[in-house]
């Protein structure tokens, strides 16, 4: 016994010593530290972040940099399984390495856990895709995209005012913090616009390949259109399954369903229809957006960005407009002064992004509502 | 008539796990180990049918016996490499080991093919099987249920009738005494790896079919389902594997018809302790009995 | 005379007493590291969860190291004390306001609700063994997963509103006394962050003292015995299921404190108690030497800090991290490399340099 544990101790040290001499490295650059899924389930997403930000960081660097005097912006970003603890030693790793500010994180929960620590610091956060109410509890929190129950309430209200249909059915991610916050609100809301939900149908992180059960009790209910709110990947395999059991309802989806018509590839006829909120679109005729679209292309083997990628694009542009308007030019600046400067200047922005227009109010959301778009042809027409 | 309709739907996702689980029943049989790294096999070999199709162009059918190819001779190399020196060790260590396999080949996939999912082109070009207005059977799950089925007797026979299969017997019931009858334990274990993978190729690649998108953990959750199924059936049995497979589906489809969609792999897990509680070694295990 | 005295004591006394003093040296000079800037945040940040891992690794290691039986649902243990551990914080948040006493109040109900699932579990599933037994308990872990992401309270001044499965119609609701407790798959929020590095070392000696006498007693033996020959044991009157029990209680009940540490310290998010977490458990167990506590407590300091200090390596993190517990299972099993490790231990060297002293 006594062997095995020095085998452990040995190759312990073996990799404590070799890891010594990498870190507490200087850096010419302002560092924005990053975090997000890059292993484990969810590592789509972070790596969409990744990606956005690091192209916006690389065109900012490019043009000149930050400011009168050209500062460079580094990302340093780091995985965090989509786990609530690892994203607090992300976070750590980040301080040591010398972080001034963070763009993160990705998902919510590990979002919600890292703001009680960025608060304690007093960091400044710009978290591009944490939806939870609570991930911006603290002021020193912005997020670029809306929160849950925002796209729930204006999900309902669009069905609604519109008169998009009565009968809804509805089927959600049940382990899912976004997706249950999205449908906690929307049904708050269906009831003050009228909306009857007739049948509402759950599916978990477990099973979520199948859903035979959950389309034929939308089939038989009679539902006129179905809420999703959900991401992309279970969404195209509904459509797919719905489309052989004949189902014929409108679908309506929230900035989750964004890509999904690549995920439909052979049969992107499905998506046809399908109406989504998002401040994004791939297939936009904005200027802006068509040069995003095709740099990201360009930089990550002809990948197309998504909702998560265009989030952190932003959130990096903003992160400059605001160091632009609180007149950062010290490199060397401590991450608590930093935050102070940054809090006021993200309330005065205004810059147009590929998510649209964007301000911020001092409770750190964005200042607009999302918008509802329809996919005809293969690409998103706003409604 | 929509019962009908969740019992066949839960009838193809039931042959999957069936399938899953032959392979991991054969190599629980004969190595007595848990092989947690089964899930992800499956999982390389929907990649490698989907490279192959995507990247190389290759036909369907050559695209399925390359993917069936490359587990194989995974399945032997990872047996050769990383659970052969741990032959003599106990079994706790084996399992551990096969869990950072598991890990190594997510890994190796994660940053071969990236995170996104990609869209997998089912393989089966059979049409839906239109038995009447509400009632359509998809030709992945025909295909599937001709498959599992198919193996599950081919499987069967080789066990009992084959000379290979009766060394496999023989090296499930007693090592050593099969080691002295001349039996060469090594190359038996070799081969039931070599077969196991195999079947997780053409599992990985009909559950791919049935559900087109493939990403570096398509193979975790239907690994463990798969794994729960052979335990349902009687692990070590291959007619076990069949029916816990099936039944696991199937209950899984219902409970999510009539009692909660939230709650159907919760209600799953529970079938599956009633069942141990009432068979401590599942529905068609052995009893065993222990001696001093 | 400090040797006499050292060899006079017990050696099992010895061994107990050295990794106390094991734990208690490398926390505090973990500590006065941190303190003097030397170690960063990242380490600082590491210290309590190593604190909550070592005490699971601990308890799962009584389970499978000491009775021999698999369990893969440990993680189902730590799920239920964090929930009550921390839902009791909540509640009593506003009535016992000193952290001093809440705290370890909130540990042990943590703990003791989940030493109550341990035996609850542990009744019905005494008949099976082996692997039938892991995967029953794996099954175990995953329920209580799948319920407590279904469960939704709420408190107002009319009371509590219980809800299972759907969220609860917020119409009905008191707004302003509004306090959510469960809200289904949303982490809990409101736990008071009272854990810290002092409490997290005091649980962990607590654990190991009364895990390692445990082991050492009576009972300590009935359960080794019944490890190693099942029969035999029956047959010289040891009460199998009495025994079994108590080991799956105390295991469980750790767990629990181990949870209710740990919704003190993090945040409590469902999906995190899923059976990888049970496995992770189980590597600390099984890397450390099954059966041996002290390799458990080493084991999971390493392992838990290994895949934050390979974070230079990037995107190879977790595939470096793959590697080297593959080598490390088959090294750990091969006998040349013990026998050629066997020659640079520190006892053997230590033995040289005082054969040559006597000489």
């Amino acid at each position: 016994m006594k062997k095995r544990i020095f085998s452990i101790a040995l190759a312990g040290t073996m990799i404590l010593s070799g890891l010594v001499g990498c870190s507490g490295k200087k850096s010419d650059a302002l560092v924005i530290g990053g975090i997000g899924p890059l292993t484990g389930e969810n590592a789509q997403y972070g790596e969409a972040v990744r990606n956005g930000a690091q192209l916006a960081v690389d065109e900012i660097n490019a043009a000149g940099g930050v400011g009168t005097n050209g500062m460079k912006l580094e990302l340093n970003f780091q995985d965090d399984e989509g786990d609530s603890e690892k994203a607090v030693n992300a976070y750590n790793t980040l301080k040591d390495n010398g972080m001034q500010l963070l763009m993160g994180t990705v998902t919510s929960k590990p979002c919600i856990a890292v703001s009680e620590y960025t608060y304690s610091d007093n960091m400044f956060m710009l978290t591009p895709s944490g939806s939870a109410i609570d991930c911006t509890k603290y002021d020193n929190a912005f997020r670029v995209c809306f929160t849950d129950p925002t796209q729930g309430k204006s999900s309902a209200q669009y069905i609604g005012v519109n008169d998009l249909a009565t009968k809804v059915a509805v089927i959600y991610d049940s382990s899912s913090d976004y997706s249950a916050g999205i449908y906690d609100a929307f049904v708050a809301e269906a009831k003050n616009q009228g909306i009857e939900i007739v049948i509402t149908q759950a599916f978990t992180k477990d099973s979520k390949t199948d859903f035979s059960v959950q389309i034929q009790k939308v089939k038989e209910s009679g539902a006129e259109l179905v809420f999703l709110p959900i991401y992309y990947n279970e969404a195209a395999l509904i459509l797919q399954q719905a489309s052989s059991a004949g189902v014929t309802a409108k679908v309506f989806g929230c900035d989750g369903l964004d890509g999904i018509i690549n995920q439909l590839a052979g049969d992107a006829s499905l998506a046809e229809g399908v109406m989504l909120l998002t401040p994004f679109s791939v297939n936009s005729s904005d200027e802006t957006t068509k040069k995003f679209v095709s740099a990201y292309k360009t930089a990550f083997s002809n990948e197309l960005p998504n909702q998560f990628a265009a989030d952190a694009y932003d959130a990096i542009y903003a992160i400059k407009a605001a160091l632009e308007q609180a007149k950062v030019t010290d490199l060397e600046i401590d991450a608590s002064e930093l935050c102070d400067l940054l809090k006021i200047a993200m309330t005065k922005i205004n810059i147009d992004g590929v998510t649209g227009e964007m301000a911020w109010t001092a409770a750190g959301e964005r200042a607009k509502d999302p918008v509802p778009m329809k996919i005809v042809n293969g690409t998103y027409v706003a409604m | 008539m929509s019962f009908l309709n969740y019992l066949i739907s839960g009838l193809s996702l039931g042959s999957i796990y069936a399938l899953i689980a032959l392979g991991y029943t054969m190599v629980y049989g004969i190595a007595k180990m848990l092989n947690f790294a089964h899930g992800d096999i499956i999982m390389v070999g929907g990649f490698t049918v989907f490279t192959a199709i995507s990247s190389f162009q290759f036909s369907p059918a050559i695209s399925i016996i390359t993917g069936i190819i490359v587990c194989t001779v995974l399945g032997v190399v990872i047996e050769k490499v990383a659970y052969k020196p741990l032959r003599n060790a106990s079994s706790l260590s084996v399992l551990i080991t096969a869990i950072g396999v598991s890990y190594l080949l997510q890994n190796l996939a994660l940053l071969i093919f990236g995170s996104s999912s990609q869209n997998f082109s089912s393989v089966v070009t059979m049409k839906p099987w239109q038995i009447n207005k509400q009632l359509v059977i998809s030709g992945e799950t025909i295909v599937t249920i001709i498959v599992t089925t198919a193996i599950m007797i081919a499987l069967t026979l080789f066990v009992n009738k084959s000379k290979p299969g009766k060394a496999m017997l023989a090296v499930s019931e007693d090592k050593g005494a099969a080691q002295l009858m001349g039996i060469n334990v090594n190359k038996t274990i070799s081969v039931t790896f070599a077969i196991g993978s195999a079947l997780a190729a053409v599992a990985g690649i009909l559950l791919c079919s049935l559900y087109p998108q493939i990403n570096a953990y398509t193979g975790q959750m239907p690994g463990i389902k798969a794994f729960i199924a052979a335990v349902l059936g009687g692990i070590g049995s291959i007619p076990g594997a069949m029916i816990g497979g099936i039944l696991l589906g199937i209950i899984e489809n219902l409970s999510k018809a009539y009692i909660s969609t939230q709650l159907a792999d919760a209600i799953s897990f529970a079938v599956l302790i009633i069942v141990l509680i009432i068979k401590p070694t599942g529905i068609l295990g052995k009893k065993i009995t222990e001696k001093v | 005379m400090r040797k006499l005295f050292l060899k006079s004591i017990k050696s099992s006394t010895r061994n107990k007493f050295s990794t106390y003093i094991m734990v208690i040296a490398f926390f505090s000079i973990a500590a006065i590291l941190v303190e003097a800037g030397i170690l960063g945040s990242l380490f600082k940040g590491l210290l309590v969860p190593m604190c909550y891992y070592i005490i699971l690794a601990v308890s799962l290691n009584l389970t499978v190291g000491i009775l021999g039986e698999l369990s893969l649902g440990h993680a189902g243990f730590m799920c239920v004390g964090a929930y009550v551990g921390g839902v009791f914080s909540i509640l009593t948040k506003d009535i016992i306001t000193s952290a001093l006493i809440r705290f370890p109040l909130a540990l042990v109900v943590g703990g003791l609700a989940a030493g109550l699932f341990g035996i609850l579990i542990g009744i019905p599933i005494l008949r099976l063994k082996g692997d039938y037994l892991a995967i029953v308990t794996l099954a175990f872990g995953e329920i209580i997963k799948k319920l407590v992401q279904n469960i939704y309270i709420i408190k107002d001044v009319t009371g509590f509103h219980f809800s299972f499965a759907t969220s609860i119609d917020t119409s009905t609701i008191d707004s302003e006394s509004k306090q959510v407790i469960l809200n289904g798959p949303m982490s809990i929020s409101g736990i008071p962050k009272n854990a810290n590095i002092v409490i997290g070392v005091i649980l962990v000696l607590i654990t190991l003292f009364v895990i390692m006498n445990l082991v050492d007693s009576r009972s300590g033996r009935a359960f080794m015995a019944i490890r190693d020959n099942r029969i035999v044991a029956e047959g010289i009157g040891i009460n199998i299921t009495k025994y079994k029990l108590i080991v799956f209680s105390f295991s469980a009940f750790f767990a629990g404190v181990a949870g209710s540490l740990f919704a003190h310290f993090s945040t409590v998010d469902p999906t995190k108690f899923d059976y990888n977490l049970s496995i992770l458990i189980l590597v600390f167990v099984v890397l450390g030497g099954i059966g041996n506590i002290r390799g458990s407590v080493i084991a999971a300091v390493i392992l838990y800090a290994l895949p934050e200090l390979l974070r230079s390596f990037q995107n190879y993190r977790m595939l470096i991290y793959a590697i080297v517990l593959i080598v490390m299972m088959i090294l750990n099993n091969n006998e040349k490399f013990l026998r050629f490790k066997e020659r640079f231990t520190f006892k053997r060297l230590f033995a040289k340099k005082h054969a040559k002293e006597d000489a």
